[in-house]
């Protein structure tokens, strides 16, 4: 099997640390080198924070897993210097098919507006993914990524964490001021510092098949509830890249995995599915289960936990990987801000509050969605069967249907780092909004609007007001751009999208969340919104 | 209280005789399908998600939770 993907081998290399006959201490270590581990360290290196990156293997991930990133996460990945990358190597979709027994009941369009630099998802396999990022971690001169080397150990204290390490050589101990533990579901740290994560067990099993064919289908999610070919159950298809589909069989709890995953029980599953006798090969098979939960925090002393070391959730809706690249970007300029002695710590814990209520707003959506496809009494699966009866002429009922409500930024509307509205405004980008992309003009030539803004705080002012490139609040940079200046909105969708006009003014935190907006700029609110976003005393 | 639970039909004995039309010659399984699309139905047109919540609590009132089975 996987014959469209060979593994790339990630030497192991002996550390000068392993020599060193004491514990070398490092400000930042993050352990797992895994979309949310490889996110978290790019964008470490991007606010000059030296990352040792650990990872007990010495490959990307295996087989078929993450999947679908959705625009949010490709636009975090283009701050990375890896979204282009990944756009070019997956493929983009935004449609969806919603198909129940023999019909197809309705189609769905999830960026039905133009002017976006991303589309609302990018389909590629997860080894591709990270491939992309460790060749961009390789780049950066600042991510120290050590493979085979394995966390047995860690004893965090008050003033600094000891991670003890296993390598092909045996162990050896480093200290940190912070570890970032994005070991994945089962966070081997997570249970090494006494904690875990809890939550529901759904009882279902689902068959996975990667297979590669020559289809013609569009690039489009489908989803089946009760096809002919899969009588009680759901199907779901994904095309991903190198002509190679994804096809989730939902299997229920009853079915013994082992059997499942024979060829001799797939094939036909996906020769009935097909309906034809095209010819395609198994690239991947494999049965999984899923839980939905999470810590009840996510900051514990100087150990930081992210993605799904953090939380789970079900995968109908794309909201693991894509959820845990967001929590990176949530807790590195929090991070690199503390690691300069410009924040307390307590901004961290701002991470674990910002990020429990998107876990929160995850489970609660791919729970639901769990439950409509898989339905837990008689009278539910006959208010799902109504349901999807009625959606096909009626669009009311199509609202109701839910086959995975797909990953979109948590707004963190009651953030207390936002200063709320002092003036009134309309529209979508309220303070804890993720901020709306657009096109712009720079120097005459086309731009993104995304690209202009983040890393740093941005203030971002519609107007020409000669205010200065970079504003300073309390030890804290603000880059500025003036709109009609340093770039232009040429096709009034910034305008129309951030309810602008002239002297309107607003901050962006480094992960481009909206901070504050005002209808004029004032230097002093500006600087008072900065210090509270950075839980800096006014 | 959102949810009006004053006589509101103009001909209660028409709609009752509609309602009992409506589930004639039907298997139960497909009166129970007929019955879900008619709730979906007419709670689309309510919109009002209160008065739903205090529908739905009425409804309830009368069949509590069987003891023997979680909440």
């Amino acid at each position: 099997m996987q014959s469209t993907y060979r593994q790339p081998d990630y030497a192991y290399r002996r550390s000068p640390d392993q020599s060193a006959g004491r514990a070398v201490h490092h400000p930042v270590i993050v352990a797992g080198a895994g979309p949310v581990g490889l996110a978290t360290a790019l964008d470490l290196a991007q606010h000059g924070v030296d990352v040792v990156l650990l990872d007990e293997d010495h490959t990307v991930s295996v087989g078929s897993r993450a999947v679908c990133y959705a625009k949010r996460a490709l636009e975090i990945l283009d701050r990375l210097g890896c979204g282009e990358a990944v756009t070019a190597r997956g493929v983009s979709w935004q449609r969806g098919k919603v198909f129940f027994r023999d019909r197809l009941i309705y189609t769905f369009d999830l960026l039905p507006e133009e002017g976006h630099r991303r589309p609302a998802f990018v389909n590629l396999q997860q080894y591709h993914l990270e491939e992309i990022m460790v060749a961009a971690a390789a780049k950066s001169g600042r991510i120290d990524a050590r493979w085979r080397n394995k966390v047995a150990g860690v004893e965090a204290d008050a003033d600094v964490v000891r991670v003890t390490v296993e390598t092909p050589d045996g162990p050896y101990v480093m200290t940190c001021d912070w570890l970032v533990a994005c070991d994945g579901a089962r966070s081997p740290i997570r249970g090494q510092v006494g904690l875990e994560s809890t939550g529901q067990v759904f009882r279902d099993r689902f068959l996975i098949a990667d297979v590669v064919m020559k289809a013609d289908f569009p690039t489009e999610r489908w989803f089946w509830f009760d096809p002919p070919f899969h009588r009680n159950q759901s199907t779901l298809l994904h095309r991903q890249a190198d002509n190679v589909w994804r096809i989730d069989f939902q299997l229920g709890w009853d079915a013994d995995p082992e059997e499942e995953k024979k060829p001799e029980r797939v094939i036909p599953r996906i020769r009935a599915m097909l309906g034809d006798d095209r010819p395609f090969e198994l690239e991947w098979v494999s049965v999984y289960t899923f839980q939905c939960r999470r810590m009840e925090r996510f900051r514990h002393g100087r150990v930081l936990f992210a993605g799904d070391a953090a939380h789970q959730v079900s995968p109908f809706g794309a909201r693991g990987a894509n959820s845990g690249i967001q929590d990176a970007e949530n807790l590195v300029w929090k991070l690199a801000l503390v690691l300069s002695g410009k924040a307390p710590e307590a901004l961290l814990d701002t991470y674990s509050d910002e990020r429990v209520y998107a876990a929160d707003e995850n489970i609660l959506n791919s729970t639901r969605a769990t439950d409509f496809i898989t339905p837990k009494s008689a009278m539910s699966r006959v208010f799902r069967d109504a349901t999807l009866e009625l959606a096909e002429k009626h669009p009311f009922a199509r609202k109701l249907v839910n086959s995975g409500r797909l990953s979109v930024p948590a707004t963190l509307a009651r953030s207390p780092l936002n200063t709320p509205d002092s003036d009134p405004f309309r529209g979508a980008m309220v303070p804890g909004a993720p901020a709306a992309d657009a096109p712009v003009t720079v120097d005459g030539a086309p731009a993104w609007f995304l690209d202009r803004v983040g890393g740093d705080f941005t203030l971002v002012h519609f107007g020409a007001a000669g205010l200065p490139s970079v504003l300073r609040c309390g030890g804290i940079d603000v880059r500025v751009l003036q709109v009609g200046h340093d770039l232009h909105d040429t096709a009034g969708l910034l305008e129309q999208r951030y309810d602008a006009r002239e002297g309107t003014t607003y901050l962006f935190r480094p992960d481009q969340h909206v901070c504050a907006r005002w209808r004029r700029h004032d230097e002093r609110l500006v600087r008072e919104a900065v210090l509270r976003a950075a839980c800096n005393p006014p | 209280m959102r949810l009006n639970t004053e006589p509101n039909l103009a001909s209660p004995d028409d709609f009752y005789e509609a309602l009992i039309d409506l589930h004639r010659g039907l298997s139960d399984a497909q009166s129970a399908t007929v019955n879900a699309k008619l709730v979906l139905l007419l709670a689309n047109h309510v919109g009002d998600a209160q008065a739903l919540r205090e529908a739905m609590a009425l409804a309830r009132e009368a069949a509590p939770a069987d003891p023997g089975r979680p909440a």
